[in-house]
């Protein structure tokens, strides 16, 4: 904490941040949808340094069989980093952080899932970070959630998700890598378009006010990637519609 | 046009009234439960894009027998749920060890959904002259999505083309198809059923066939 003054300084110069954004403002996103051909549904997601890929499979039968629900469908999200998505080389396979943040995005994402449409089933989610730079977890539940639409899978809502942090003594919206490490606090949070809020985690110290400052912004970064979610899904139709000729029939002997 | 491209979530309508297939009602107003089309009339319905095929009573589908235990065959009917068909309901007296001479594992199977109970058993039925065992003929998949649009409104398409190509067509619920017909006629068959699952979402769609059937026989001719 006593260090911190000199960081400072470094985190923003003329009231932008490092990589030149306002305090309130979101990295870039891309979105495309349906990118895999094997799976139901398929989403590949840019968040600034963040590149996701997200697959969706089922509601299919489940196996191992003890696992399932007689009532409803079960719902898996597996979470894994690539070893080259940072820069030291990770440890492939899981590890106590990805399935922390395998448990919590399942939980971001089940509430808006019609699970009882489909009993004795499972729908699995698939989200691989390909390259990670701080917020990987709201890149994959952003993904996942256009995959799962993508996969004709009912829903109540969309959910998206932002974070908010905060590094020299301001609340920022969307830390990178830098703000991140060095930052004094992060707050992602998943929620509806209509305000509910399905994620919400933090690490680091912030006062009440700055706590409802930072859910404030995140919420108002969330939305922002609602109305990208939903480009995104609406141009995918209008691109089948335009250019078809993708889809083949497939022979069945 | 009457149709948009929603995503889950989105109000169709504050009228309760008019919630139809796809929606829920929450406080009073239709939502959007699914990615997809929204048909408005009046019941607003929402039309998948994509999705699994859920098995209903009463559908007609195409089966392919998976497994045979000591009364059912266990039939792979494209869906995320196994149908059964109960050796009583083939529409000849068979006893149990002779199952398999019967439909063997591989065979395909013209059925229907008898029974769907709520933990989704789904029990089969080949107990009608329309159904039975595949011998000839070719079988294909498309998106059971589209197979509305394949049958048209009131059957006008399927049996437009039925007529037109000179095939035997069965359509599954399910999204697979059986073409039987000399060669010609199953690819004519074929290239429509592709064209009709590509501009599925499109108006005017039983025009457009006529005269894409039209010129291909022109060309053929």
């Amino acid at each position: 904490m006593i260090a911190m003054d000199e960081n400072d300084i470094s985190f923003f110069k003329d009231g932008l941040r490092l990589d030149g954004r306002r305090a309130d403002e979101l990295r870039p996103v891309k979105i495309k949808v349906g990118v895999l051909a094997r799976a139901d549904g398929s989403c590949y997601i840019e968040m600034g340094g963040n590149k996701v890929i997200a697959a969706v499979y089922g509601p299919r039968e489940v196996h191992p069989r003890h696992l399932q629900e007689v009532t409803r469908a079960i719902v898996r999200y597996r979470y894994n980093m690539a070893s080259f998505s940072v820069e030291e080389r990770k440890r492939p396979g899981p590890d106590r952080r990805s399935y922390e943040l395998s448990k919590v995005s399942r939980e971001a994402l089940e509430p808006v899932i019609l699970t009882s449409f489909f009993p004795r089933s499972v729908i699995d989610v698939f989200v691989e970070v390909l390259q990670a730079d701080a917020g990987t977890r709201t890149a994959g539940i952003n993904a996942a959630a256009v995959a799962l639409a993508d996969a004709g899978i009912p829903m109540k809502s969309m959910i998206s998700s932002c974070a908010a942090g905060k590094v020299g003594d301001t609340i920022v919206l969307d830390p990178m890598k830098e703000e991140d490490n060095f930052g004094q606090a992060d707050l992602p949070i998943a929620m509806t378009p209509n305000g509910d809020i399905t994620l919400m985690q933090m690490d680091g110290n912030l006062s009440i006010d700055e706590f409802h400052q930072a859910v404030e912004m995140a919420m108002k970064g969330a939305k922002d990637i609602y109305e990208l979610q939903r480009r995104a899904l609406v141009e995918k139709y209008s691109q089948i519609s335009a250019a078809s000729g993708q889809e083949e029939v497939h022979l069945y002997e | 046009m009457d149709r948009k491209v929603v995503v889950p979530g989105d109000l169709l309508s504050e009228d309760a009234k008019r919630s139809g297939e796809g929606t829920y009602i929450k406080d009073g107003s239709v939502y959007s439960l699914l990615y997809g089309l929204a048909n408005y009339r009046d019941k607003i319905n929402v039309i998948p894009l994509a999705g699994k095929y859920m098995p209903a009573p009463g559908d007609n589908v195409i089966g392919v027998v998976k497994d045979i235990t000591f009364s059912n065959w266990i039939v792979d009917i494209n869906s995320p749920y196994d149908g059964l068909l109960h050796i009583s309901e083939y529409p000849k007296r068979i006893e149990s060890d002779e199952m398999s001479k019967y439909l063997r594992i591989g065979s395909s199977i013209m059925t229907r959904v008898k029974d769907v109970d709520p933990t989704m058993k789904v029990e089969l039925t080949l107990n009608d002259r329309k159904l039975g065992p595949i011998k000839t003929g070719q079988v294909i998949e498309i998106s059971h999505t589209r197979v509305p649009r394949l049958i048209g409104k009131g059957g006008s398409m399927i049996s437009m083309l039925k007529k037109e190509v000179n095939c035997s067509i069965f359509v599954g619920q399910n999204g697979r198809i059986w073409i039987n017909g000399c060669r010609d006629d199953t690819d004519l068959a074929l290239k429509t059923i592709a064209l009709i699952e590509k501009e599925a979402h499109t108006n005017g769609l039983t025009d457009r066939i006529v005269n894409f059937l039209k010129a291909e026989k022109e060309a053929r001719s």
